[in-house]
Order: structure tokens, then C-alpha cells, then sequence
């Protein structure tokens, strides 16, 4: 056996640094990606353990307990995130897709690329502005409501459903479109019989991962919704009592059972926050799949 | 334009026919059954006009921005006929048959200049509504693009149903776009499935009896079987023999021996003009100009 055309085949010098560099670019970044899911994991864990002792049926279903005593549960909070939410949505989800529907498909080039570029700008406003926005627009002068927070979540909400809805619209294959106005249909009825069926999937989850997105804000309700009455109450025109907010305020308590009813909350918040994403990207599948993507 | 009508048809499409029907016993029968229906629905269709769908193009330009794609071209497409257009990648053929039915002009920055006439009618009209045209005038495309949330029979009649036609006379109209199609047989038992379950070749077959449903005098089909396996491109070449009888068919095609096996007569387009026109048989054994035979023989594009 020659030992000299087997030489050629090893690495050496140039090819054995590249070849070690490749190793740790390969490395690194798959220890960057389960960094990644480690920190999920952790916060995910973390607030299960230290929050399940105190979740049970009583926890859910009662509202929190007078200042200063404990036994309480979250029912007015599970409620009061659930209407100031579903208030947001209401308003944030119709407006968001025709905002998308509005730029992919009848909007000009240069109006349609302003408008991404300030639903963008819109997504970074840190929501501490957006809160104080409304609070010294719908809060100073007359008082704390649901709809004041409600307002607050759907410019927070507005951006996320319309981005996604555009992503989605925009995925929906041109040739689909060409046959329908070859079959002489008109242009708005192409849009709403054969383009937003297409993309339906696509348009549920942004408006899912908008309402995942929102249902944890905290610093908008601190100035629009965050002294409220005791009890479950369900009118947005009072001040409703919400699942960040009381994790926030037991969290300042100086009584270690309020410590673990925030973690608790904290756990239902989460779950609640987990199972949207997952429906959302089960919609998001599904659609992608029908649009042979 | 009246010589090359006599010069086409008698001999070319009698041809065709000997060939097709002892292959495929059912054809015939999709003809029989869909063809009386046919001659009354256009008529009324088209009022006191006789509707026959003869394409006359007087020079027609298009232009994407300041690119001119097609320069100048004066063709006519005779009633019954079927009329292939040949051409290297980039030619404009495809452009000039999407001028047709007004298509170009979907695209941002696309324009068209010239005539398109219809029947002798000005489908660049100022008064001549695009919806009206299209009605006239359909198109099959290159990827079969059946629309994935409907069931087979909502996508043959998705042109009747979006354009307010009257709900009693969808189904009946749609099973005589899918026998026109030769489709019927198969899809029968699955008018309620989803039409983007069927094959590859069923779906270019649906979109041709989707097209066929509003009734158009004209069929533009841009190399509708480029996407298809020997087999369904096949069934698409007897099924245009068929239709040659009902609309006139212009079908835009990369493969020259499906021209010469479809077509009446056939263009030849280079760098946006017209080179040739003539029947098939003569531009492939006997054409006038040499770029013609260069190209048909293989020595370019």
C-alpha cells in the first residue's frame, strides 16, 4: 500500500482548519439553540412548581380575597382578562385583517410599504407608552374602566393581527387570482370568495397570537384598570380586575401564601398563553398545507 | 384572412377525428351529450350577434414598463380553429395571448397597444367592460390552479356562481362543463370531494371545465399540459380536438410536436413578432422563411 495517494486524501492545513471551524460554528450554534429551549423550559417549570400547590378548583372559581387576607382565588381576574380581551379583540382583529386585506390587495406599491413600516413602528411602541397614551387620554378626567384597558390592548394587538394577516395574504398563490379574474370574477369578490377562504388558517392564527400576545400585558391596565371593586364583576365600564394585575399586586404582598397565589396565576396565565400558540400554529399548518407552501 | 380559413380546416380537422374516437370510446359521448345544448345557450347569450368567435389582432404591441414585448403583430384566430403558437422562451407569446382577454393588463406597469377585435368588436373599447370579456373570452394556465377550499363541482362553477348567475342552473350547467371536459365519468362520485384531490392531469381538465362553464367563444390556453405526464397531456390533446367544434382554441405551447399534433394552423413568434403563419403542416415540411425552419428543426431556441 502507498502511503502517498492516501496523504492527498487527509486533511491537512488548510482543509483541517476548515474543518474544524465547521465543527464549531456546529457546536455552538446547537448549543445556542438549546439555550434557547432550555429557557423555556426553566420558566415554564419554575413557575409550575412553585405555583401548582396552590392551584385547585377553589383558586379558579373564587374571586380574590379582601386586602390583606388570603384563601382567595382569581375568578374575577380570569373574567376580567377575558372581557377586556375579547373587548380588544372585537375592535383590533376586523380592523387588523382589513388593514392586510387594504395593503396586499388594493393598496399601491409605495402606500402599502408605508403602512407595513408604520404597523412595525407600531409593534415596537414599548406598551408602557401605549398605556399612559390612553391613560391620560380615556383615564385622567373621568376613571379606571375595562374598555379604557380594552382600547389600550387593541393598539397593542392591532399591529400583530395585521403583520400576520399580510404574511399570510401575501402567501396565497397569484395564480389563484389570475383564474378567478380569467373567469371574469371581480376583483373584491376574487378577495373575499377565493383569497381570504385560502388564507383563513393564516388570518386565525395572527388574530390567536395577538390574543396570546396581549392577555399578559400588564403595563397598560397598571394605568387603565388597576383599582377595582372586590368581587367578580363583568361591567367594562368599571375598572375590571385582570390575571396580570393580580399577579403583579399579590406578588408585592408581604405574605408568602399571596407569593404562591402569583405564582399560581402566573401558571394559569401561561398555560392559558401556551395553548393559543399551539392552536395557532396548528391554523398556521393547516393553511400553509392548503396553499401548497 | 377569409383565404386561410379555406385553406385550414376540411382536411386537418377530418384527420383528427378517425384518430381520436376508436382510442377513446367515451369522447364521443361527451360530445353528443354536451353539444345541443350548446348552439342555443350562445345565441341567447349573445343577443341578435352570431356569436361565432373569430380573433382578429391588428398591430398589437405590449409593453411591461418600458420592456416592449410584443411588437406589432397582426394575426387572426378563425372560428373552430385551433391555432398553436411556436417560439423560443421569451418570445412574447405568451404575452400576446394574454392581451386577448385583457390579462396583460393585470400585471403593474403592463399596457397594450392595437387591436383586439371579437367578432369584429374592439375589446380595447373604452365602452367594452373587462368582465365581458373574460366571459368571452377564457383561459387555461400553465400549473393547473383548481381553487383549494372548493369541492370539484364549486370549482367548475365558481365563474357562474361569482358572477350572479341564477343558483337553479349551476348543477345542470356544471355537469356540462365537466362531460364537455371529459371529465364527468370520472368525478361523478365526487362532486362534493375537494378539487385539489384529484390528479395532476384531472385538475388541468377541471380548470379547462371550469373555464368552459361561462360559455366562452374563445379559449386561450397557455401551455396548458407543461406540468402534466404523457398520459394527461394526451387526454388534454384529444379533449382540444373536441372543443375545436364548440370555441376557438389558441393554445401557446413549448413542444412542437403538439402543435403539429392539435393544430390547424400555427404561428411563429421571435422576439416579440410574428414571423410565420400558416397551416401546421406546411410551417413544419414546407416554411416560407428560414428562421421558421431553423427554429423547427431544432437548429435554435
Amino acid at each position: 500500500m502507498s502511503a502517498q495517494p492516501h496523504a492527498l486524501l487527509v486533511d491537512r492545513g488548510n482543509l483541517r482548519r476548515r474543518n474544524r471551524f465547521n465543527r464549531l460554528v456546529e457546536v455552538s450554534s446547537t448549543l445556542a439553540a438549546l439555550l434557547a429551549v432550555a429557557v423555556l423550559v426553566i420558566v415554564v417549570g419554575s413557575v409550575f412548581l412553585k405555583g401548582v400547590g396552590a392551584l385547585s378548583w377553589h383558586f379558579l372559581t373564587t374571586p380574590t380575597a379582601l386586602f390583606g387576607e388570603s384563601g382567595g382565588g382569581i375568578s374575577n381576574a380570569i373574567v376580567g382578562t377575558a372581557i377586556i380581551v375579547g373587548i380588544a379583540s372585537v375592535v383590533a382583529i376586523p380592523v387588523g385583517i382589513l388593514v392586510a386585506i387594504y395593503t396586499t390587495e388594493f393598496a399601491p406599491d409605495r402606500v402599502s410599504h408605508a403602512i407595513r413600516f408604520v404597523l412595525d413602528l407600531l409593534n415596537g411602541v414599548p406598551t408602557i407608552i401605549t398605556g399612559i397614551f390612553i391613560y391620560g387620554l380615556l383615564v385622567v378626567g373621568h376613571s379606571q374602566s375595562g374598555f379604557a384597558a380594552s382600547v389600550a390592548l387593541s393598539i397593542v394587538m392591532l399591529p400583530i393581527v395585521a403583520r400576520t394577516a399580510q404574511e399570510v395574504l401575501s402567501l396565497v398563490p397569484a395564480i389563484l387570482k389570475e383564474a378567478s379574474s380569467a373567469l371574469g370574477i371581480a376583483h373584491w369578490r376574487t378577495v373575499v370568495r377565493i383569497t381570504i377562504p385560502t388564507a383563513a388558517g393564516g388570518l386565525v392564527t395572527g388574530a390567536l397570537l395577538g390574543v396570546a400576545r396581549v392577555a399578559g400585558e400588564t403595563a397598560p391596565l397598571l394605568f387603565a384598570s388597576s383599582i377595582f371593586r372586590q368581587g367578580v364583576l363583568t361591567d367594562p365600564g368599571e375598572a375590571l380586575a385582570s390575571i396580570p394585575i393580580f399577579i403583579f399586586q399579590a406578588s408585592e404582598s408581604p405574605k408568602p401564601e399571596a407569593h404562591t397565589e402569583a405564582w399560581a396565576a402566573a401558571l394559569v396565565l401561561i398555560a392559558i398563553v401556551l395553548a393559543l400558540n399551539v392552536v395557532a400554529r396548528a391554523f398556521y399548518a393547516r393553511s400553509r398545507k392548503r396553499m401548497g407552501a | 384572412m377569409d383565404t386561410r380559413k379555406q385553406v385550414r380546416s376540411p382536411a386537418l380537422s377530418e384527420q383528427n377525428q378517425p384518430e381520436q374516437q376508436p382510442t377513446e370510446p367515451r369522447a364521443k359521448t361527451s360530445v353528443e351529450t354536451a353539444m345541443p345544448m350548446r348552439p342555443v345557450r350562445r345565441a341567447e347569450r349573445a343577443g341578435s350577434r352570431p356569436a361565432v368567435g373569430d380573433i382578429e389582432l391588428k398591430d398589437l404591441h405590449a409593453y411591461y414598463g418600458s420592456n416592449h414585448a410584443v411588437r406589432g403583430i397582426d394575426l387572426d384566430f378563425d372560428s373552430g380553429d385551433v391555432t398553436a403558437i411556436i417560439g423560443p422562451s421569451g418570445c412574447g407569446k405568451s404575452t400576446m395571448v394574454r392581451c386577448i382577454n385583457r390579462m396583460h393588463e393585470e400585471i403593474d406597469g403592463a399596457r397594450a397597444e392595437g387591436r383586439v377585435l371579437l367578432d369584429g368588436l374592439d375589446l380595447y373599447d373604452p365602452r367594452v367592460d373587462i368582465v365581458a370579456v373574460r366571459r368571452s373570452v377564457g383561459m387555461v394556465f400553465q400549473k393547473p390552479n383548481p381553487f383549494p377550499t372548493m369541492s370539484v363541482l364549486d370549482n367548475v362553477t365558481a365563474g357562474l356562481r361569482l358572477t350572479g348567475a341564477p343558483r337553479g342552473e349551476l348543477e345542470d350547467r356544471g355537469r356540462e362543463a365537466l362531460t364537455g371536459a371529459g371529465l364527468w365519468e370520472e368525478v361523478k362520485g365526487r362532486l362534493k370531494g375537494p378539487g385539489a384531490g384529484l390528479s395532476g392531469g384531472q385538475q388541468q381538465r377541471l380548470c379547462i371545465a371550469r373555464a368552459l362553464a361561462v360559455e366562452p367563444e374563445v379559449l386561450l390556453m397557455d401551455e396548458p399540459c407543461s406540468a402534466l405526464d404523457p398520459v394527461a397531456t394526451l387526454k388534454i390533446e384529444e379533449l382540444i380536438g373536441e372543443l375545436s367544434e364548440r370555441v376557438t382554441i389558441v393554445i401557446v405551447t413549448h413542444n412542437m410536436q403538439q402543435a403539429a399534433r392539435v393544430a390547424d394552423t400555427t404561428a411563429f413568434m421571435l422576439d416579440g413578432e410574428l414571423v410565420e403563419v400558416g397551416p401546421t403542416e406546411k410551417l413544419f415540411t414546407n416554411p416560407d422563411d428560414e428562421r421558421t425552419e431553423q427554429y423547427v428543426t431544432g437548429k435554435f431556441g
